[in-house]
């Protein structure tokens, strides 16, 4: 065992030093640190221009979700309720968030680009049966708006990791 | 110059409530500054500047189910954190806050209770501990635990050997085991810290070790081993542990005042607040200290104070007598 005094009492200089420095903690609850443009979080179910949805209920996001978390129920369409701008619709679109692990294959798989992935990730709720969202709150903007960063200096053809480092 | 018995007992109420009050806001502290040394904040969330921590804290522990493990001996087990909790408060009854004042008829020591062994008393008291972290350990009947407890009787027994050695060079220069009557003779020549650095660094680093601080933290080690001898404990029974390990680290810092600084004595402001800025001082190395050293091997703890601590306190023990009886 080598005894190295000196080193020893320079760190002492260090933590003293770092006191009267300005913590770098972001104190969350009140700010709120930009996602990046790509962050994948609560998902949202998407419309066409004019007001019909985009989702025909084909069940392809169910399909590819490793979690099992989609449930689809689809119906037909008829002149008289149209929904979507398909032959058919999701009469029940559910998502289970308390088992979504948030691996975009639902959005990859759509062919109708109806799902995608938004950037909200407080999704805390008090009871396992508020996990499950329903079509209707998918379809709504959502609650909580996450701030996101600016696009450029991520959405780049070379990815950032290997042009930045 | 007696003071009567109720001028003590009005004295320990104060102060033992002091104390706890104390190590209740020095968690919140503790946690501020080490958070401050990396950087960050520490808790602010719980009032204004997190001041409301330590209750709420307090709340959380007294609110938890008091757990029994199933094999445990019953009275064992709840007496050992009662122990740990009352052998930390009671070496606070000696440690002097100031010279002793006559207000009216009565004389008011500075300390609780001025006796003539006050130094010897701490030690035994500090002693009577082990046993706290000995028995709770042996009362979990859990073999971590027990072999928690091993490791802490192992340390505290290892360096107590070193930790007495190194106040003896401070009593034979005093010729006296009474704390008021060492803060005197301190007063009359100089403070300790100057002729005895030998055995004020001894002392500090066993007293370290002594309070199983960091980085000798060994007992608890939280980061790589489960908590240690109060592995079974839950709730307030485990907030004692934490509370007697706090508070002997204000007696142990109470102590290094008395007994290399001068205790009370200093210019213009009253002995009590020159007490507490000493103490305040003496407590921030302690969190410093934290901060900064990484936690030691136990091989290298058990040969730091068994082949470095041990000779050069007793060394420094037998040239102090060697000194004052040639001087």
């Amino acid at each position: 065992m080598s005894i190295q005094p000196l080193p020893s009492f320079k760190g002492f200089g260090v933590t003293l030093r770092q006191i009267f420095r300005k913590p770098i903690t972001q104190q969350y609850p009140e700010y709120k640190r930009p996602v990046y443009p790509r962050f994948r979080g609560r998902h949202r179910l998407n419309l066409h221009d004019n007001g019909l949805e985009k989702c025909v209920g084909c069940s392809l996001c169910a399909a590819a979700c490793p979690a099992d978390c989609i449930r689809v129920v689809a119906a037909e369409n008829t002149p008289d309720n149209r929904v979507s701008a398909g032959e058919r619709y999701a009469r029940i679109y559910e998502i289970n968030m308390s088992r979504c692990i948030f691996c975009g294959y639902c959005e990859l798989a759509c062919p109708f680009d109806a799902i995608t992935l938004g950037n909200d990730y407080e999704l805390s709720e008090y009871h396992r049966d508020d996990q499950i969202y329903t079509k209707e709150m998918l379809l709504a903007p959502p609650v909580k708006q996450t701030p996101v960063a600016e696009r450029e200096p991520y959405d780049t053809p070379e990815p950032v990791w290997k042009t930045d480092s | 110059m007696n003071e009567p018995w109720w001028i003590s007992l009005i004295k320990a109420f104060v102060i033992a409530n002091l104390v706890l009050g104390a190590f209740a806001y020095l968690t919140l502290i503790e946690r501020k500054v080490l958070a401050r040394m990396h950087m960050r904040y520490g808790p602010n969330r719980v009032g204004p500047f997190g001041l409301l921590q330590p209750i709420a804290d307090l709340i959380k522990l007294l609110r938890k189910a008091s757990f029994f493990p199933a094999a445990g001996v019953d009275v064992l087990y709840v007496i050992a954190p009662a122990l740990a909790g009352f052998t930390a408060i009671a070496a606070f009854a000696v440690i002097p806050w100031g010279p002793g004042w006559t207000i009216g008829d009565y004389y008011i020591s500075g300390a609780v209770v001025d006796v003539p062994i006050s130094l010897l008393l701490v030690f035994a008291l500090g002693a009577l501990g082990v046993y706290s972290f000995v028995i709770g350990g042996w009362a979990s009947e859990s073999k971590y635990s027990l072999l928690g407890s091993m490791r802490t009787c192992a340390q505290l027994v290892s360096y107590e050997v070193s930790f007495g050695l190194a106040v003896l060079g401070v009593v034979i220069m005093a010729g006296s085991l009474q704390l008021t009557e060492i803060v005197h003779e301190q007063q009359a020549s100089m403070w300790y810290a100057a002729p005895q650095i030998v055995g004020f660094l001894c002392f500090f680093v066993a007293g370290v070790a002594e309070t199983n601080r960091a980085p000798f933290d060994l007992p608890e080690a939280e980061q790589e081993l489960v908590a240690g001898y109060h592995t079974e404990y839950g709730g307030m029974r485990f907030g004692l542990f934490q509370t007697a390990e706090y508070i002997n680290m204000i007696t142990l810092s109470a102590l290094g005042v008395t007994l290399f600084f001068g205790g009370w004595s200093g210019p213009v402001l009253p002995g009590p607040i020159w007490f507490l800025l000493k103490l305040a001082i003496f407590i921030f190395v302690f969190m410093w200290l934290r901060a900064t050293l990484p936690r030691l091997r136990y091989d290298q703890l058990m040969s730091l104070g068994w082949k470095v601590l041990l000779p050069v306190a007793t060394l420094n023990a037998v040239v102090t007598a060697i000194l004052v009886v040639a001087l």
